[in-house]
């Protein structure tokens, strides 16, 4: 018995987190989440732009602190270029109470985010995407009939402790790769970041 | 469990651990070579509360297992500008014993695949693995005590 609890709990171990989620050319599964302004998202608030940059981040992760002033430019560039930044808080805000919606609301008010910042509550977003940490970009890309399929997944560049010493700007370019008609070069990329807090 | 008891003690008495800052090509060494060993490698940083949390358990293992050629190894995803700031003065309130390396590379896309393809990069992971048999185990996850222990365990018989 207690070797196949153990079997059993070795299993889960290796196979929870090699979870499905999202692969590139995958259709963006559709969501339903509030933002601090009180509204409902969806995709079909993006009927009018080209793409959506979605990035699972939070308040409390300090690789998302360090990120918030490039996540900020990186909306400001590109918004304009039809590909708005959507910010999903998927942690769970008893685990990490500095994620509450109320203080979601909070950060966004003190460092002035002109972005779309909504909170994943059931957790069921990051999952069916299969995001794992904060930051975890899934840009995503418009098709015909207001679908939107994923173009890239990662990071948002190289260097998170230090902006001025970037030499690859993953998500810059993967955009940019869009915009020109063509597929992002690398489509996949990895980085270090602060586990997603699931609720237990 | 005196054992264990005067051994927890011993450590204590001898010192917190030492930092060396390394390169990736250090860490891929160790899982590659040779020894007999088994290997706990556990991937964490200050900053992260889950990686705090299991970090006793580590602590715990190498002491238990530190006759049963078990390495229990902390890689340290800290800042290495914040070595003296950060890392040292957690590392002596805390009395970490068990071996501390600080990973000194700046893109993670270059190197997380080099220590295990199935790591999306998310803190904390563990990787143990027998260098005996080559047989991995990897946990992109915070672990419990009981499963570390009976993980290493299943290794060892």
């Amino acid at each position: 018995m207690k070797s196949m609890m153990m079997a059993l709990l070795l299993f889960c171990a290796v196979h929870a987190f090699s979870a499905e989620g999202l692969k590139i050319g995958d259709d963006a599964v559709d969501f339903s989440l509030k933002n601090i302004d009180g509204s409902m998202i969806s995709l079909a608030n993006y009927s009018n732009d080209k793409g959506i940059v979605v990035i699972f981040t939070c308040n409390h992760c300090p690789f998302s602190k360090a990120y918030e002033d490039r996540i900020i430019d990186l909306h400001n560039t590109y918004s304009k270029k039809g590909y708005p930044v959507l910010a999903i808080n998927p942690n769970d805000p008893i685990s990490v109470p500095e994620d509450s919606f109320d203080n979601m609301k909070e950060r966004a008010k003190e460092k002035g985010f002109t972005f779309k910042y909504v909170i994943d509550e059931t957790q069921s977003i990051a999952k069916h995407y299969g995001a794992t940490r904060t930051p975890h970009v899934y840009l995503l890309k418009k098709q015909s009939g207001n679908t939107f399929k994923i173009a890239y997944i990662g990071a948002i560049d190289d260097n998170h402790s230090d902006a001025s010493s970037v030499k690859e700007r993953y998500l810059s370019n993967a955009i940019e790769s869009l915009i020109a008609e063509k597929a992002p070069m690398p489509e996949t990329t990895k980085a270090i970041g602060c586990s997603i807090k699931w609720k237990k | 469990m005196n054992i264990a008891l005067m051994l927890i003690f011993f450590t204590t008495v001898q010192g917190f651990a030492q930092v060396r800052t390394v390169k990736i090509e250090a860490l891929t060494s160790l899982l590659n070579n040779d020894v007999d060993s088994i290997y706990v490698m556990n991937f964490w940083a200050t900053w992260c509360k889950p990686c705090i949390e299991e970090l006793p358990f580590f602590e715990e293992a190498h002491v238990t297992f530190a006759d049963k050629n078990v390495k229990v190894i902390l890689v340290s995803l800290d800042s290495p500008s914040e070595l003296d700031r950060v890392l040292l003065p957690f590392i002596k309130k805390k009395n970490i014993t068990s071996e501390i390396l600080l990973l000194d590379e700046s893109n993670p896309n270059s190197w997380i695949d080099k220590i295990e393809k199935q790591w999306t990069g998310s803190l904390p992971a563990t990787i143990i693995q027998d260098n005996r048999t080559k047989k991995r185990l990897f946990f992109e996850q915070q672990l419990e005590k009981e499963q570390l222990f009976t993980t290493i365990q299943s290794l060892l018989e």
